[in-house]
C-alpha cells in the first residue's frame, strides 16, 4: 500500500515538473503590448573586457557635442578639466583652458563685494553647462520639450528585452560571459540615425518627428545631424564626416562622459582577476595537500 | 559539539595571563580552529563563510561611501555622481557596494537552498534556522533601504510602490495602513525626509545583522553542522578539526566566489541594476516599468499574483514567514533529500518555481504572466503546506549509510542489516 502511494506520489511529482517546464515554454513572446523595437548591437572600441576609448574618436565626438548637441543639451556633471585627464579625449590643457574661456554658457558666480551675482567665463574647474538656466526655461524655449543633460545619458538608457523566457536565459548567460554593457550606447546611436519618414497611416503629432528607435516613435528633438554630417572634421581627425560617423563619434564621447573611469576600471579589473586566479590555484593545491592526510583514514 | 573538550593551550605568559581573565582566545580556538566539522561537507557548506565575508565587505565599503554621501533629496544623487566621478577610486568602492548587495543575495539564496535540500532546519537546528530566516528578513529590509539612497528614478518609485503597500492594511483596521505609511514616509509623500530615515536605518541594520549572525553561529556550534548525509557525528573519524580542513575549503571557494564578484564589479557594474536609476528622482515622471532589484522579484511576483492588494501583501510576507515553520511542517524522518526519492522531485519543482517567479516578477503583470505567477505562487505555498507534511509521512526513504565515515569511504554496510532502516540510523529528528 505504502509503495503504491509512494509510486503515485513520485509520478505526480514528475508529471508536475514536466508540465510546469513545458507550460512555461509555450509562454508569451511579448505580452507587454506594442511591437518590440529592434536595436542593432554595434561594435564599440570601449566594449568588452579589453575595451578602451579611441582617442581621436572621443575628440571628434566632443566636436559634434560642441557644435550640435550643446545648442540645447548641457553636460554639467563633466568638468572642463576632465577633457584633459587620462582616459578621456586628453586635449592638451592649454586648449581646454581656451575652450572653457570661450564657452558660451558662462558660470554664475558670486555674490561679489556689492552683494550681486555675476557672470564670468568658465575655468578648468567648472562644469560644462548647457544654454538654459533651468528646466522651465528649457521647456519654454523648446515648445514644452525638455532636452536632458547628457552627462549620464549612455548609462541612463538601455534596450528593452522582448525575448521569450528561454531566449532570455540564453542571452543573459552570453551577456554576462562577454561583459556586454553597451546597450545605452547602442540605443543612443540607433536614435541618432533612426529618423525616417513615418510609415503610411502613422499619426504624427504637431511638431514631432518620427524615429525608429524611440519608444512610441514620436520624438520632439529635431533630427540633429543631417545625412551628410553636421560638422566638418579636420584633415587629421581620422574619419570623414557623415551622419553615421558623427552619430558613432558623439555616442563614444558621451559613453566616456557617463563613465570616465572605464579604462582604469577594466585595467584594474584584469590585475584583480590575475591575482584572484593565481591565488585560487594556490588555494586549490593547498586544499588538496591538506585533505590528502584524511582521505583514507 | 560545543561541549567538546577545550584543547587550547596558551603558549606564552601573556596568553596565560589573558586566558585566566578573559578566555577570548580559547573561545576563538575552540570555535574556529579545533571545532569538529563533519568530514563529508561539500562545497555548498562554504557559503556561510562567504556570507560573513559579504557582510564585512558591505559594512566596510558602506562606511567609506557614507563619508562622501549626502542623504538629502537635493544632494543624494549628486553626491553619488561625485563619488563615481571625483572621489579617488570612488567608482570602485561604489561598484563594490552596489554589486556586493547582489552577491550577498546570490550567496544567501544558495545557502538557504542548501539548508532546504539537506534538511538543515530539522531538529535540533530549529533555532539556528529561524535565526537565519530573521537575518534574511533584515537583509531584505537593509537592501531595500539601500537601494533608495542613490535617489534615482527607480529608487524613488520603488520606495513609493513598496511603502504604499502598507496602506492596504486599512482593509484590516481603518486608518492603520495610512498611519503606518505616513510614519514610514515622515509625511504625506516620499520626500527627502523619507530618504533621511532610510539612510539612518540602512546604517543601523547591518549591525543588527551582525548581532544576529553571532547568534546564528552560536546556535550552529551548539547543534553542530549538518552534512550531506544528514547523519550526526558519532565517532571521532566522522569529524575533522575546522582548521585547516574546513577552512581550506572555505577559503578556496571564497576566492572562486570573489572571481565572480570581481567580474561584475569591474566588467559588468551596471548589469544587475536599472538604467533608470541613472536619472535623478522625479516625483512628476513615472518610469514605464517599475521593477524591484532582481533578488526581490520572486516575492514581487507573489505580491502581484494575488488579485487583491491586501491579500497580495499578506501573501508576500507569508512567503517569508512560512519559512519559520518548516522545521515542523516537514514530517520526514530523515534530513537529507539525498535519501528521499520522492521529495527530491518536489524539491526541484520548488526551486524551479522560485526561478519562474523571479522571471515573472520582472515582467508586466498582465495576460499570461499573471496566470503563471498564480500557478507558481500556489505551488510555492503548497510545497510547504501540503508536500512537506504529506510526502514526509508517505515516503519510504532510501537506506542511509551507517555513519558519515561509511558514507565517505563507501562503507560496505549492505546486507549487514544494521543500517537497513533509517529509523535506526538517523536518530535525531525522531528523538525530539
Amino acid at each position: 500500500m505504502k509503495t503504491l502511494m509512494s509510486n503515485t506520489l513520485r509520478a505526480a511529482g514528475m508529471l508536475a515538473a514536466v508540465l510546469a517546464t513545458s507550460a512555461v515554454m509555450t509562454g508569451p513572446g511579448n505580452a507587454a503590448g506594442g511591437e518590440p523595437i529592434h536595436i542593432e548591437r554595434e561594435d564599440w572600441s570601449f566594449g568588452g573586457f579589453f575595451g578602451h576609448f579611441d582617442r581621436p574618436q572621443l575628440r571628434r565626438g566632443f566636436q559634434v557635442y560642441k557644435d550640435v548637441c550643446a545648442a540645447c543639451h548641457g553636460l554639467s556633471r563633466v568638468y572642463f578639466r576632465n577633457l584633459a585627464e587620462p582616459g578621456g579625449p586628453m586635449f592638451d590643457e592649454a586648449s581646454v583652458q581656451a575652450l572653457a574661456k570661450d564657452w558660451p554658457n558662462q558660470i554664475t558666480d558670486g555674490p561679489n563685494d556689492e552683494g550681486n551675482m555675476f557672470q564670468r567665463p568658465a575655468k578648468l574647474s567648472d562644469p560644462i553647462h548647457g544654454p538654459y538656466k533651468n528646466e522651465q526655461e528649457a521647456r519654454f524655449v523648446n515648445n514644452g520639450a525638455y532636452p536632458p543633460d547628457l552627462s549620464n545619458i549612455i548609462k541612463a538608457r538601455t534596450i528593452e528585452n522582448h525575448d521569450a523566457w528561454y531566449a532570455h536565459v540564453f542571452k543573459m548567460g552570453r551577456d554576462i560571459l562577454t561583459g556586454y554593457q553597451e546597450a545605452g550606447a547602442d540605443y543612443v546611436h540607433a536614435l541618432l540615425v533612426g529618423y525616417t519618414d513615418p510609415p503610411s497611416g502613422f499619426e504624427l503629432s504637431e511638431g514631432m518627428h518620427y524615429n525608429k528607435a524611440f519608444p512610441g516613435h514620436q520624438i520632439a528633438m529635431n533630427p540633429p545631424i543631417p545625412p551628410e554630417g553636421a560638422v566638418e572634421y579636420q584633415e587629421n581627425a581620422g574619419a570623414k564626416s557623415s551622419l553615421e560617423q558623427n552619430a558613432r563619434d558623439v555616442t563614444a564621447f558621451l559613453a566616456w562622459a557617463s563613465d570616465p573611469s572605464l579604462e582604469s576600471r577594466k585595467r584594474i579589473g584584469w590585475q584583480v582577476m590575475l591575482y584572484l586566479l593565481v591565488t585560487t590555484v594556490l588555494l586549490y593545491i593547498a586544499k588538496h595537500r591538506i585533505w590528502a592526510r584524511v582521505k583514507k583514514r | 559539539m560545543a561541549q567538546h573538550e577545550s584543547t587550547y593551550v596558551p603558549k606564552s605568559a601573556t596568553a596565560r595571563w589573558w586566558d585566566e581573565r578573559l578566555p577570548l582566545m580559547r573561545l576563538l580556538h575552540d570555535s574556529f580552529v579545533d571545532y569538529p566539522t563533519p568530514r563529508n561537507l561539500n562545497y555548498l557548506w562554504t557559503f556561510g563563510g562567504i556570507l560573513s565575508f559579504c557582510l564585512v565587505a558591505q559594512i566596510l565599503t558602506g562606511i567609506v561611501l557614507a563619508m562622501h554621501y549626502q542623504p538629502s533629496a537635493a544632494e543624494a544623487f549628486n553626491s553619488v555622481e561625485h563619488i563615481r566621478r571625483n572621489v579617488n577610486y570612488g567608482w570602485m568602492i561604489r561598484n563594490f557596494h552596489a554589486v556586493g548587495a547582489s552577491m550577498f543575495f546570490i550567496a544567501v539564496y544558495i545557502h538557504i537552498f542548501r539548508g532546504l535540500y539537506y534538511g538543515s532546519y530539522k531538529a535540533p537546528r530549529e533555532i539556528l534556522w529561524i535565526l537565519g530566516v530573521l537575518i534574511f528578513l533584515v537583509m531584505m529590509a537593509t537592501a531595500f533601504m539601500g537601494y533608495a539612497l542613490p535617489w534615482g528614478q527607480m529608487s524613488f518609485w520603488g520606495v513609493t510602490v513598496i511603502t504604499n503597500l502598507f496602506s492596504s492594511l486599512d482593509g484590516i483596521f481603518p486608518g492603520l495602513g495610512t498611519a503606518i505609511v505616513e510614519w514610514l514616509w515622515g509625511g504625506y509623500a516620499v520626500t527627502g525626509t523619507t530618504l533621511n530615515r532610510f539612510f539612518s536605518l540602512h546604517y543601523l541594520l547591518p549591525f543588527v545583522i551582525a548581532g544576529l549572525v553571532v547568534l546564528h553561529v552560536w546556535a550552529l556550534h551548539v547543534a553542530g553542522q549538518n552534512n550531506p548525509t544528514g547523519l550526526d557525528i558519532k565517532t571521532k573519524s566522522d569529524a575533522v578539526p575546522m582548521h585547516p580542513y574546513a577552512t581550506s575549503k572555505d577559503l578556496l571557494w571564497m576566492f572562486i566566489f570573489l572571481i565572480m564578484f570581481a567580474w561584475f564589479v569591474f566588467f559588468l557594474p551596471d548589469y544587475l541594476g536599472h538604467a533608470d536609476n541613472y536619472i535623478e528622482a522625479n516625483p512628476l515622471v513615472t518610469p514605464p516599468h517599475i521593477v524591484p532589484e532582481w533578488y526581490f522579484l520572486p516575492f514581487y511576483a507573489i505580491l502581484r499574483a494575488i488579485p487583491d492588494k491586501l491579500g497580495g501583501v499578506i501573501a508576500m510576507f507569508a512567503a517569508i514567514a512560512i519559512l519559520v515553520f518548516i522545521p515542523w511542517l516537514d514530517t520526514s524522518r530523515v534530513r537529507s533529500t539525498k535519501y528521499r526519492p520522492i521529495y527530491k522531485w518536489f524539491f526541484w519543482l520548488f526551486a524551479f518555481s522560485c526561478l519562474a517567479l523571479g522571471y515573472l516578477g520582472s515582467k508586466p503583470a498582465e495576460g499570461v504572466y499573471v496566470f503563471w505567477a498564480r500557478i507558481f505562487t500556489f505551488y510555492y505555498f503548497a510545497h510547504f503546506l501540503l508536500v512537506m507534511p504529506i510526502v514526509g509521512i508517505l515516503e519510504t526513504p532510501k537506506k542511509l549509510p551507517r555513519s558519515i565515515t561509511d558514507a565517505v569511504l563507501g562503507g560496505k554496510g549492505d546486507g549487514s542489516g544494521g543500517a537497513a532502516k533509517p529509523k535506526g540510523a538517523a536518530a535525531a529528528p525522531e528523538s525530539r
